[in-house]
Order: structure tokens, then sequence, then C-alpha cells
């Protein structure tokens, strides 16, 4: 990368603009973060498409056909991303011209929106627990909990449109606060380790679906494969912007959640609570505080948020649950936390982060054919190098003393 | 104590991740190993094209004809239905060279609508989807995009759908043959078999080979035992339902090696793992066990899929995707694609047992002439493939 920084030589901004904004703060870090996984997925791609290789190879004889062809296959590999995560160029110049084609521009934008809005979910229920000290890992199994609740009032319950969705979502919400209590509870009654319970729960929420989608009245009916019954229309989550873009109510949720978040954890007594144990319980036990009820609190609230995220999911846009539901939302839920630094703003952005990665991600394997792994490697080198500050500040020279104080907040980690 | 959390914590999301894509194990390779596994999965999807910036997949193919799948969660190298379709578009586009081929993977269900919306706008003169779990999307998907063509490998539509092939195979026809010729090679009278998940398209293996262990023993006066599947006595008729050894996994291959040696332990000499990758540990416990113990491979010939264990497989099961799905790629490609609903079975060779490899020598001819006689038997409807026709030893 870079030779190690002594301390006799100054340091030295790559850029000169960059000496304003080389007093290293969170923002710049982690934008730093971005750009340095960037720059290695790029050499990633360089080094696993045959026909860069075989040029590069022969870079001596045709130096300009080799670059233009490196920089040809990152450029079109980044500008699939970008056009299939945020916006299409060509669509835009589409619309432009003739004034048609709405919703192929912004159906990037929309799918980006959609798969964000459980990450920033259960990224709020998890950044929650991790400022309080307390470390949720269930989020996968509390996230399946609160689905297997959203659908059974779905399809059990026969409400009218505008009532039953609004109920899914409490289901939902209720689902995933059960699977955390029961941590939570574990932990306030015998001291049992979160971190080992919550993981243990995962599993049993896993088989429980598994279970649950092979009899009645979860199975769909006619089928005996492991599928469950589809969410009647009335439950739901409508559309914000028409049924051609997926995009729905479930992103209300999630917005008015990161404020609420934002306002609990600055304004309200419990979340002061909250945050008192998680920064030194001790002081928090002594200043009066039931460090007991807080955990459970705490497992609940995150549980709650995870259900949500499973809710959103299926009740947006799914409809319906089968085997292994949910992907690897719940554990990309961490990492959105720790990315966001726990703070819910944080979480919001970094979700929509993850989210454009993975939407860019598909369009990209569809039309270069490089393989989806490459946007997981890009989101784990970010958080990568989100956590190690101190790395980015000695690649791109930062000034002050602030990165190296940057920590990524998993307070708690060791009980 | 926090480094035992954390190792603990890394152990348990790794394991809890082996269902869908593994982004840990993903970084690990592409970082740590230099890249190797990240540069196999970039060369077996070898359409790339440079071009201009703007849409180049779409300059590169604007002759040729695009054939794409949408992989379900088990991912593109799962050695069972993702990898036999993609091998069947391979087949298609070495059999006509104006047909390219691509994939998208699905780290969870929510990825289904996306990837098949994703290759609509890629203009794929077919998609090819895979699994029950993706029959609700595909199906939305046709019906509001009715000149797009489609196949869906393992699914069966009622009533059918004219712009989707659907592609099901009766592999409890094969299945029998294999379980007959497997409790003539056993020599302990004990065979066993298991699967990756009790779900029908994994079952219909197990029982039709479960039926043809019982009517081995009711023809030859034999009791050869058969272990990990029970049949269920009163079911309806196409149900493949009963209980068995299961686990639940179809990527790790330590729980394939803990159940073959748990049938080994109760006596089996012969093993069927009906689970795709999974096999692969059986595959290492059976040779592990030494001399005397055999498999049969699943889905496609493992003499050619996993032929560092060829010397193992009696036979393989096979199943006619990858045919199918070549055949329905070069129908749509020549305009001739038609819709509806297609079942492979003994007699149509949608589904077959494999050449016996290195065990041709070994069986006997008497018992090679029985399989031809049987499968005979199968399709002229004489023999039944229900387990429940014939007595259980």
């Amino acid at each position: 990368m870079s030779e190690p920084g002594s301390p006799r030589r100054q340091p030295r901004p790559l850029i000169v603009p960059f000496r304003r904004l080389a007093q290293a703060n969170v923002a710049v870090v982690t934008g730093l973060s971005v750009v340095s996984a960037l720059v290695l997925g790029a050499v990633l791609i360089v080094v696993t498409t045959p026909s860069v290789l075989h040029v590069l190879g022969h870079i001596g004889s045709h130096p300009g056909r080799a670059l233009g062809l490196t920089g040809a296959s990152v450029g079109d590999a980044y500008w699939a991303m970008f056009s299939g995560a945020i916006v299409s160029p060509s669509a835009l110049g589409h619309v432009l011209s003739t004034g048609h084609g709405w919703v192929t521009l912004f159906t990037p934008l929309s799918e980006t929106l959609v798969a964000a809005t459980p990450l920033v979910l259960a990224g709020l229920g998890v950044a929650i627990g991790f400022s309080t000290g307390v470390f949720n890992i269930g989020a996968q199994g509390q996230l399946i909990a609160g689905a297997l609740a959203a659908l059974y009032v779905g399809f059990e319950v026969k409400l009218p449109i505008g009532i039953h969705a609004p109920l899914v979502v409490l289901a939902g919400a209720a689902g995933g606060a059960a699977a955390g209590f029961v941590p939570g509870i574990l932990k306030a009654r015998t001291g049992a380790h979160e971190v080992i319970t919550t993981i243990m729960f995962n599993y049993v929420m896993l088989n429980l679906l598994d279970y649950l989608l092979s009899v009645s009245p979860f199975q769909q009916p006619g089928q005996s494969n492991a599928i469950s019954r589809t969410m009647p229309a009335t439950a739901r989550l409508p559309h914000l912007f028409g049924s051609g873009l997926r995009v729905n109510a479930g992103l209300l949720v999630a917005l008015a959640l990161v404020a609420g978040a934002t306002w609990f954890t600055r304004r309200s007594t419990l979340g002061f609570s909250f945050r008192v144990i998680g920064l030194n319980p001790n002081a928090g036990k002594t200043a009066g505080i039931d460090a007991r009820r807080v955990t459970v609190l705490v497992l609940t609230l995150s549980g709650a948020l995870a259900g949500l995220a499973g809710t959103a999911s299926l009740a947006g846009t799914d409809f319906f649950l089968s085997s292994g539901y949910g992907g690897n939302i719940g554990f990309d839920a961490i990492t959105v936390a720790l990315l966001g630094r726990n703070r819910p703003t944080g979480v919001l952005f970094a979700g929509l982060l993850f989210a454009a990665l993975d939407v860019g991600g598909r369009n990209m394997q569809a039309v270069t054919g490089i393989p989806l792994d490459l946007a997981s490697v890009s989101q784990a080198l970010i958080v990568m190098f989100v956590a190690t500050p101190v790395l980015v500040r000695e690649i791109f020279r930062l000034r002050g003393s602030a990165a190296a104080s940057l920590q990524l907040s998993t307070g708690g980690w060791g009980g | 104590m926090a480094m035992n959390d954390l190792s603990q914590t890394g152990l348990a999301c790794r394991a809890l991740r082996s269902r869908g894509r593994t982004k840990v194990a993903a970084v690990l390779a592409a970082v740590a190993l230099g890249t190797t596994s990240f540069a196999a999965s970039t060369a077996s999807a070898s359409t790339y094209a440079v071009g201009k910036r703007v849409a180049p997949a779409r300059v590169a193919h604007a002759k040729k004809f695009l054939a794409c799948e949408v992989t379900d969660t088990g991912g593109i190298n799962d050695r069972s239905f993702n990898a036999s379709a993609y091998a069947g578009l391979k087949a298609a586009a070495a059999a006509d060279p104006g047909i390219s081929y691509k994939f998208l993977s699905s780290s969870s269900t929510s990825d289904y609508q996306p990837n098949i919306a994703d290759f609509i706008a890629e203009k794929c003169g077919i998609i090819i989807t895979v699994g029950f779990d993706m029959a609700d999307a595909t199906q939305a998907a046709a019906k509001s995009h009715p000149n797009q063509r489609f196949a869906i490998v393992d699914y069966t539509y009622t009533p059918a759908i004219k712009n989707v092939l659907a592609l099901h195979y009766d592999t409890n026809e094969d299945g029998f043959l294999g379980g007959y010729l497997a409790a003539a090679m056993s020599t302990s009278g004990k065979v066993g078999t298991f699967g990756g998940q009790d779900i029908p398209t994994v079952t219909i293996y197990m029982d039709g080979w479960v039926a043809g262990v019982r009517y081995y023993d009711k023809v030859n006066h034999k009791h050869v035992v058969a272990l990990g599947w029970t049949p269920a006595k009163k079911r309806a008729p196409g149900s493949f339902a009963g209980n068995g050894l299961f686990t639940n996994d179809f990527t790790n291959q330590n729980l394939g090696k803990q159940d073959a040696a748990t049938l080994m332990a109760q006596g089996a000499d012969v093993i069927f793992p009906v689970a795709g990758s999974v096999g692969l540990g059986a595959a290492a416990a059976v040779k592990q066990a030494g001399a005397g113990h055999y498999m049969e491979w699943v889905d496609t010939d493992g003499c050619i899929s996993a032929p560092q264990y060829c010397s193992l497989f009696i036979t393989s099961v096979t199943k006619g995707i990858v045919p199918s799905v070549e055949a329905a790629t070069l129908s749509a490609a020549k305009g001739t694609f038609h819709g509806g609903n297609y079942i492979g079975d003994l007699a149509n060779n949608g589904v077959s047992l494999s050449p016996f490899h290195d065990f041709q020598s070994k069986i006997p001819a008497k018992v090679q002439s029985a399989l031809v006689a049987l499968r005979s038997g199968i399709i002229s409807g004489k023999i039944s493939t229900d387990p429940n026709s014939y007595p259980a030893s």
C-alpha cells in the first residue's frame, strides 16, 4: 500500500485541497474507506478477468491497449454498478427525449430503497443494543419470528384494507420482540450471555421456520414443498409510487423509526438510561438505573426492530416465506450498525450504501458477468477500513489525532 | 473472555451463513488466497464483454441470442440443479455459436423478483429459473411479460403457462433402478440413504430407491434393509411423504460425512446421498471406511462431476436437467419454443442410471440384464415404483 510513516517525516496529503479536509473526522474516514475498498475492488476485477490479465502480460509491447482495456473493464463494472443502483443515464436520456420511461428511470433507486429498508430496520435494532452494551447477534432469528407472526396475522385474520396492513406490521414487531425478550430475560435472570443465547436462538428460529413451512396452517395448501401461504392483498404494504416501482410503505416505517430512534437516544429518559448503562454499567447502577430491566428492554426493542425488518420484506415485496428466509440480512445488519457507528442516521446511510452495493452488484453481474461476490467483498472491505482508521490515516496521510481515536463502538462485547 | 466471544461469534456466523452467500469466506478466499476462488467463478461467467461504456452487453450481444439463468440461494456451484441448469446453457452455447449465456445468483428469496427483472431488462431470449421457491416469481414475471420466454427447473404449473416451460423429472424411476442395484451389490445386507432436505424433489429419489431395494428383496427372496428413508404408509397419489435422515443443508460437507458414518455404523455398505455437494462429505467418509463400502451419486454422473471419488460410485442416479435445459434454450434460439409442462422419465431418457464406469466389470451380468428388464417394466407400467407395493424387510 504505502511505506509506513516514520515519525520524522511530516504528513503530506495526497492532493493539495485535501489539506482542508485532512483533519480526520468520522465522515472523511468513512468516505475514504469506501474509496479504498473500491480501489481494491478494481484490483480484484483486473486480476480476475482473463482477457485483461492477458493484455497486461503484453503491456511492454502494447501499453496503450493494455491500459485502455484495464480501464474499460473496471470502468464498465463500476458504471454498471452505479446505473443499477442509482440511475441509468441511458434511461435518463430516454425520458428527456421522449417524456416516457419514468418507471425505468426510477427502478434502480426504488430497488436500492427496497433493499435498504430491512437493513436499516434490523441495523437500528442491533445498533441500539451495541450502544447499550448488549451484543445482539440474533437479528436473523428475530427477523424470522417477526415474519412468521406477521404472516400468521396476514392470512388468518380477515380485515379490510387500510387496517390489516398496520396490524400485520404490529404483529411483526411483536413477534420479533418476543424472540428478543427470551434472551433478554435469560440474561437478566440467570446471567446467560446474550451473544450465546441469541446465536442459538437463530438456529431455533431457522429450524422452526423449516418445520412450520411443511405443516398446516403455514404451508401453502395443495403444495408438498416447504413454502408458505401468501399474504392476502389487504395485508400487503402499499406501493408508494405506483405498482411499477416496488418501493413501499415499509420505507416510511424505517424512516420514521430512524427519526424515532434519534429522539429516543438523545431526548428520552429511558434512552438516556440505556446510554448510561452502555457507557458504564457500574456508574449506571450506582445512579439507580435498573440494569436488568434495561437489558430486557433493549433486547426486546432490538428484536422488535429486527421483526419489523422481516415484516417489511414479507409484506412489502416477497409475500411468502421459504426456508432460510431473510438470507444474510440479520448478519448484514451487524455490519450496517458498526458502519453507522450505532447512530440512527449513521445506520440509515450505511444501510443505503450496503443496499446500493447489493443492487448495483446485481446489475454488474447481469451486465458484465463479474460475480456478485465482488460487491460482497467491497462491503466487507469498507467495514474493515472503517474498523482500522489508523490504516486509512496512513494511506491518505490525514492530519490530526481524531482518526486515531475513532473506534467502532462495540462496548459490551466481552460481557 | 472477550476473545472467546469473538471466536464463537465468528464460527456461529459462518455456520449460519452457509445457507446464503458466505461473505466471510468470500473475503478470505479473495484476499488471503490470492483471489483463486474468485477467479474461478469469474472464468465460469466468461461472458464479459468490453465495449462502449453504456450498456456494453447490449452492444456485444446485438446479433446474438442471450440465455440467462437466475440461481436460487444454493448458488451456481451447488453441484446440483443450479449447476446442472448452467451446464445446460453451456451445452446449448456449444451446439449453437449464436448463443451466449450468463447467470445471476440470489442470496435470499427477496432477490428472485429483481434478478428476473434485471434479465428481462437485459433482453434475455430465455430466462431459466430454478426450483419451487422461484415458481411464484417466475409466474408473475411471465404474466406481466407474455413475450418473454422462461423455463423453470423442478416444477410443474397447473394449469400450464404458455410462455413458461416447466421441467419436472420422475427420478423415482431411475432411483428404483439405483436401489435395486444397491441391494444387489450389498454384502452386509444393509444399504442407506439420506437427503438434503425433506422436500419432494429430494424424497422422490429416496422413495424410488427404497422401492427398488424392497423389489429386489421380493423377487430374489432376500432381506436387504434400506436405512434412512421410511415411506409413509398412507399418502395421496403422487406424494413422496415419509420419515428419513436429512442434513437440512446442501453445502456443508461435514454433515454428509456424519450422516454417511451414521449409516455405515448401522451396517450399511452402500450409501446414496441426495443432497447436492453435501454428498462429497459422504464420499470422503465412504472412502475412509475402506474396501467393501460403496456409493451411488445423485443428479449428475458422479464420475464426471466428482471424478476423485469415481472408484466408489457403483452408478449415478441422474436427472436430465442438462439435456432438457439445453433443448429448451436451443428451441428458444431457433424460434420453436413451446411452453407447458415437460416430464422427464425413463421412457424419454429424461432420467436414467449413468454408465457403471469402474463397476462395469464388477456388477454381475445377471444384475445388469435384470436392470434392463426392470427399466422396460417400469416404462410399460408393469412394475410399480411405489415402495408400499412391496413388503419392507
